[in-house]
């Protein structure tokens, strides 16, 4: 299984390719909203994304208020 | 008549298979203009179903299939009337909209929602009233109602109720939460699903399957199995133009029509 640190750096990855902003750019802390520019629209389109990579299903609610990657990051790993 | 351009969805018909685009931007909120041109295909359908098999609804626009309901559109005019004038305007707008999917849900054609992206609430419900739906992995389900106090109204409970198993049905409209395809083809929501961008291709697959059989025993068959819940339907409408009623529908539209959150679709 992942680790916290391993599951984080997927969701990065993941957002730096999906939404064309540079890897090297994009820290655990950040909030996703403002460092990837999403509308609400992207963000369930990252959800989605997010679900389809880790094989998880996410409940919007559980990810509700949440902004930062390592934030988001728990949520998925809580279940894997 | 073989094809139609509208304001906000155009078709074409072409070797016997009907192919309807949404495409009012953003994302194909279904309000007065997406009703009429609706009203309009319903018209036509009696001449359609005689020369083709199947029909294929899908989405022009990238955000999805369908947002669902025009609630900007609803809270003007609702915002500016007396609560009797807005609860009468709800109820001829459902009753039509109502008339439009339950003739599409029972339609002799093979009827198929080719879904990608958003499939919110009345967009959701559209989908339900087609045969089949055939998903991309990054489409989206969800019925969002209950966060303005309202419970879908587009037939959406009853046409889920018929399809699939109660629990989800509840966990879908009590939590108000999305689902992916995937767990929609999971619990028999839909029917396929395809690499994002694919549902289109697939939905064209399956309706050139479907022309290549007998018209009237694909009718006897989809008559067979997918009867009309007439009953629950009327009192769909009934209940939601009562919980129209209640300050709580309101205020719940005004703050999503102002509301800037990153889930809106949230209470």
């Amino acid at each position: 299984m992942n680790t916290i640190e391993q599951t984080t750096e997927e969701i990065l990855d993941l957002a730096a390719t999906h939404f064309k902003v540079p890897r090297a750019g994009l820290q655990a802390s950040d909030d996703f909203y403002k460092k990837l520019g999403i509308d609400s629209l992207q963000a369930l389109e990252l959800l989605t994304r997010l679900e389809n990579h880790f094989d998880v299903e996410l409940p919007d609610y559980e990810v509700q208020g949440v902004s930062d990657f390592h934030t988001l990051a728990t949520r998925i790993q809580a279940r894997l | 008549m073989k094809e139609f351009k509208g304001n906000s969805l155009s078709w074409h018909l072409a070797d016997g298979v009907i192919e309807m685009a949404f495409d009012r931007a953003p994302a194909n909120e279904i309000g007065l203009a997406m009703l009429d041109d609706l009203e309009q295909f319903i018209v036509a359908l009696p001449d359609l179903e005689s020369r083709a098999s199947a029909l294929i609804i899908y989405s022009k626009q990238k955000a999805g299939f369908s947002a669902g309901a025009d609630l900007r559109e609803l809270y003007t005019l609702a915002k500016d009337t007396d609560l009797a004038t807005a609860v009468k305007g709800v109820r001829e707008f459902l009753e039509q909209i109502h008339a439009v999917l339950n003739r599409l849900d029972t339609s002799p054609l093979t009827t198929i929602a080719a879904v990608h992206g958003v499939c919110f609430g009345g967009g959701f419900e559209l989908a339900l009233a087609c045969d089949l739906i055939i998903a991309d992995k990054m489409a989206r389900f969800c019925f969002p109602e209950l966060r303005l106090g309202l419970i879908p109204g587009f037939g959406g409970i009853p046409r889920l109720k018929r399809d699939i198993g109660n629990g989800v049905v509840r966990d879908l409209l009590l939590t108000g939460r999305s689902i992916n395809a995937t767990k929609a083809l999971s619990i028999g929501l839909a029917s396929q699903v395809g690499a994002e961008g694919e549902a289109l291709r697939l939905a064209r697959a399956t309706a050139a399957q479907v022309t290549k059989f007998d018209r009237r025993a694909s009718a006897a068959a989809k008559r067979f199995i997918k009867p009309l819940p007439a009953s629950e339907l009327r009192n769909e409408i009934d209940v939601f133009c009562e919980l129209f009623t209640q300050p709580a529908v309101m205020r719940g539209l005004r703050k999503f029509v102002e509301s800037t959150d990153a889930m809106p679709y949230l209470p």
